[in-house]
């Protein structure tokens, strides 16, 4: 998903709100009636307040410049204060249960560090849970856009200010002294005279007989030891073990493994089982019963699903694309794509058309659920970016009450937008009910690629207008197939369209596209435009919604326009960026990267710059397009192609959290950006990708990976944190195709660069999912 | 059904199951081994990578029937014991540089990774950069840069 402030915030010494003496925020939160101690906060204690645009900038600020998709979020999350909680438990412990999903970006670690920090707790004493479903929440529990650091630093800080204060106050009471007069520090209150407590021994003294009102103190930045310092995962070390509980890896009594046996084409149905008898009695196989989209097969081991998924005789009806390729479908962005209006007069023009191939947003771990839903109730486990979504449409599905379905978050094996949607559990919930029996349904690798979500088709087209060392005008218009966005950000832009700076009847896409998008460069009138084409594959985003695509097209524009002026791409990008964040880091990346050093031909540099999510990143990388690194070989299927050798990422995080973790987003955002320049796509044949497997999928693998890899966090320029999960993809992808136009001498247009060439040989439609192999002990190492 | 036995993280284990069905599922179908994970059942992404007598393999794509009763079949869970401590020296130098993201993968990386490196010093060298390049383990989250520190980090504490 995407939001792209190009307003960031000013370098800021003044922060906003009340303070103490000491430079300390004021917030407000609620002693909750309970046991032991618990803080409920409201989200109310965001700040909600629209940012002003840079001023005195030649282009009119866009709309995404004053108020961006964060900022929707954060609006929608204000008045709906569904509170969350911390709570301290008589063993020391806080426990926080985060309403958002952890599939690898690392929020359960900075949660943990907001909470030890206000608290004055060790890390090992706070534990972050996954909330289940919390419909009162309302739209507040939705993890995407980036936006979990920005929109829950404040009320997690806050309700840890709380019960820190609470404690304090409690010590205080219990030995008659001045609460000034007692500490608290490392989960221990110590008072004159060498009194101590530990905070466990106080949690039961500190909770409150009824809901109050109370406020805390904030500690200032400069007080800080815990956020701000690299901090490893929390949960390290369960997963170098193998601990780490995935859905898959649950033990839900009677939830055998179940798959699927699915259609030729996307979205195909089901006409009928020829050979239901003959499946039913295959070894090891309790059930099976005709869905939807395809023949569920439950059984002892997914392995035996696998088996029976080879038998099965079907009657298969169309699917939703059955006549769609990827020239037709290009064809159809084309004809959609909106004119330009700036005519060229009297000044030169540039031209260009950029096309971004079909992407799947698949994580390693395929789709899974599991559900066991009964006459009366249901209950499903599964990773979930909007489980509230997920809980009222199983409901209806299921036809039962929205209270009487239960919906646990498991913790994902990535998601990169695929678990915004919740296919699977749906599918989950239907097998579960029609086999009245529960199931622990998986995704076959293959179901994931040709079935699952995609990253849709797009077109940019850019023109640029120019005289004399001045850009007049940057239009782009790109051209995408339809996103899906039925995951409740719709819901949420329906619900406060009369806040948002964008007028007229725009689409849902079309709103987020405005609020999301805005061009850094003084470029005179600058409009960008999206239109959709409303096909009907599955769809979504995939770390970051249009920014990748939008921006490399856009980079790939300026570089060609420096070199039209006679310039250096780094020179000219100086001198037309509008913000001075961004200036500092492409400055920042310039001398890090060695910027302009000789290269040898067939290789070079790239820049590229973005800013997104209150954020500002630079990245340099250097490319090898040389024949003998081109087409080195590599065993087995795969690719391998130009090589990414070098890579500088520069990043103005606002405020950085947890250094480590914002360089392990960066990294991984530059893995992604490479493999969406040069090597990963689908191709869609008659209604289908071709891909069924990571070998015909090319993400980046370690051959395409580069050897020297900097990650470089300017010191902080305010004190809210920016989001960082999708950040870092849009720049890496532009650097790298600039750095493959300058080594080879031609701009790219048509992205990844070898989407021309089938690498592989695709596994057949039909069993849709492939027996596993038998030779694995013939290549042992 | 036929009943199998082999040694599995230095115990033996005898588990009745059909003779075709992949180890990978016997693991974590049957005996509810969890640690190698499932991720293609092709023998490509790798994240089930476990040992066979101390070799690198993919239990996705080898029958139970295959492994005889002398085969010690290794996975994540069992490979700090093969050193006799409670974590493997790679399994600290993923520590250390926080490799992980999402986790999915790690298991199969780390005992690929050991056995890439047994594999080189059986060579008489250290790993190289073009060994790992032969890795084909796939992180979706990214996070080759972090497991190529760790790797080389963790073949030097492995010792000899």
């Amino acid at each position: 998903m995407a939001e792209r402030p190009r307003s960031l915030d000013r370098p800021t010494d003044q922060p906003s709100g009340g303070r103490g003496l000491l430079g300390r925020r004021r917030v407000l939160g609620y002693l909750i009636a309970a046991p032991t101690l618990a803080v409920g906060v409201s989200w109310l204690v965001n700040d909600t307040d629209p940012r002003a645009a840079d001023a005195a900038v030649p282009s009119l600020p866009q709309p995404e410049d004053i108020f961006d998709l964060g900022d929707l979020q954060n609006l929608a999350a204000a008045p709906t204060s569904g509170l969350i909680t911390v709570e301290l438990k008589t063993d020391g412990t806080a426990f926080f249960a985060v309403p958002r999903a952890e599939v690898g970006q690392g929020i359960t670690t900075a949660f943990a560090m907001m909470v030890a920090e206000e608290l004055d707790l060790p890390m090992d004493k706070v534990e972050i849970g996954l909330a289940d479903a919390r419909p009162e929440l309302l739209m507040n529990q939705l993890t995407g856009g980036s936006n979990s650091m920005r929109s829950m630093y404040l009320p997690v800080r806050t309700a840890a200010a709380i019960a820190r204060q609470r404690l304090v106050d409690t010590a205080a009471a219990h030995w008659g002294v001045a609460a000034g007069k007692v500490t608290a520090r490392a989960g221990v209150l110590t008072g004159p005279g060498g009194l101590t407590a530990t905070y466990g021994s106080l949690a039961e003294a500190a909770a409150s007989i009824k809901t109050i009102a109370v406020s805390a103190e904030l500690k200032s930045p400069s007080e800080f030891s815990v956020l701000g310092r690299p901090r490893n995962r929390v949960d390290g070390h369960d997963i170098v073990t193998g601990r780490k509980q995935f859905a898959m890896d649950l033990q839900v009594p009677g939830a055998k493994p179940t798959m699927v046996a699915r259609p030729p084409t996307i979205n195909g149905t089901l006409k009928s089982i020829n050979n239901l008898a003959a499946l039913r009695a295959m070894p090891g196989i309790s059930d099976v019963v005709g869905i939807t989209h395809g023949v569920a097969i439950r059984g002892d081991t997914f392995g035996q699903c696998i088996d029976a998924i080879q038998k099965v005789d079907a009657t298969w009806g169309p699917g939703t694309v059955d006549d769609e390729s990827d020239a037709t479908v290009l064809a159809k962005l084309r004809a959609a794509q909106l004119p330009m209006v700036v005519p060229p007069v009297l000044s030169q023009t540039i031209d260009a058309e950029f096309v971004f191939a079909f992407a799947s947003n698949s994580p390693l771990e395929p789709d899974c659920a599991i559900a066991d839903v009964r006459p009366d109730s249901a209950e499903i486990w599964s990773s979930l970016k909007v489980p509230i979504v997920a809980q009222e449409d199983i409901a209806k599905q299921l036809g039962l009450p929205i209270d009487a379905v239960k919906v646990h978050v498991i913790q994902g094996g990535g998601s990169f937008g695929r678990h915004l949607f919740h296919d699977v559990a749906a599918e989950a919930a239907e097998i579960s009910q029609k086999m009245g029996k529960a199931v622990k349904l998986s995704w076959s690798r293959t179901d994931n690629f040709r079935q699952g979500r995609t990253h849709p088709m797009s077109t940019s087209r850019v023109r640029v207008n120019y005289l004399a060392g001045n850009v007049l005008s940057y239009e782009q218009r790109h051209t995408s197939v339809q996103t899906d966005f039925g995951h409740g950000l719709g819901e949420m832009i329906t619900a406060f369209a009369a806040d948002l700076p964008v007028g007229g009847n725009l689409s849902f896409a079309e709103t987020i596209f405005e609020l999301s998008q805005s061009s850094p460069y003084n470029f005179g009138v600058t409009t960008q435009l999206l239109n959709e084409v409303p096909l009907k594959f599955n769809t979504g985003s995939m770390r970051n919604i249009y920014s990748p695509n939008v921006v490399c097209a856009e980079e790939l524009m300026v570089d060609r326009l420096a070199a039209k002026m006679g310039q250096d791409p780094v020179r000219f990008r100086r001198s037309f960026l509008k913000d001075k964040r961004l200036l500092a880091v492409l400055n920042k990346a310039a001398e890090v990267g060695n910027w302009g050093k000789a290269m040898p031909k067939g290789t070079a540099q790239g820049v590229g710059v973005h800013s997104e999510y209150r954020a500002a990143v630079a990245t340099l990388v250097e490319i090898d397009c040389r024949p003998a690194t081109v087409n080195r070989p590599v065993d087995g299927e795969g690719v391998t192609g130009p090589r990414v050798t070098k890579a500088v990422i520069v990043v103005d995080p606002g405020f950085c959290i947890n250094p480590r973790g914002l360089e392990a987003q960066m990294i991984g955002g530059l893995q992604d950006a490479i493999a969406l320049a040069l090597t990963s796509s689908l191709h869609i044949k008659d209604g289908i990708p071709l891909e069924g497997s990571w070998d015909n999928y090319f993400y980046t693998r370690e051959w395409n990976t580069p050897l020297d890899v900097e990650v470089v966090i300017m010191p902080n320029t305010s004190e809210s944190p920016s989001g960082a999960g999708e950040l870092a993809v849009a720049p890496a992808f532009a650097a790298v195709a600039c750095a493959y136009a300058r080594a080879t001498g031609t701009m790219p247009t048509y992205f990844p660069i070898n989407h021309g060439t089938l690498g592989f040989e695709p596994l057949p439609l039909q069993p849709s999912t492939p027996q596993s192999p038998t030779d694995g002990l013939d290549h042992t190492f | 059904m036929p009943t199998h036995t082999f040694k599995l993280n230095g115990k033996k284990i005898s588990v009745e199951a059909e003779d075709n069905v992949r180890l990978l599922w016997v693991l974590r179908d049957l005996l509810g081994v969890t640690g190698p994970k499932y991720g293609c059942a092709l023998e490509v992404c790798k994240s089930c990578t476990s040992h066979i007598n101390g070799k690198a393999f993919n239990p996705c794509s080898v029958q139970v029937k295959d492994i005889e009763p002398t085969d010690e079949v290794t996975t994540i869970e069992g490979l700090p014991a093969t050193v006799g401590k409670d974590l493997h020296p790679m399994q600290e130098a993923w520590l250390t540089y926080d490799v992980a993201q999402c986790g999915y993968c790690q298991p199969g990386q780390i005992m690929a990774a050991v056995a890439k490196v047994k594999q080189a010093r059986k060579e008489g060298r250290d790993i190289t950069d073009a060994d790992l390049d032969e890795l084909r383990n796939i992180c979706r989250c990214g996070t080759y840069s972090r497991i190529r520190e760790a790797v080389k980090a963790g073949a030097e504490d492995m010792g000899a």
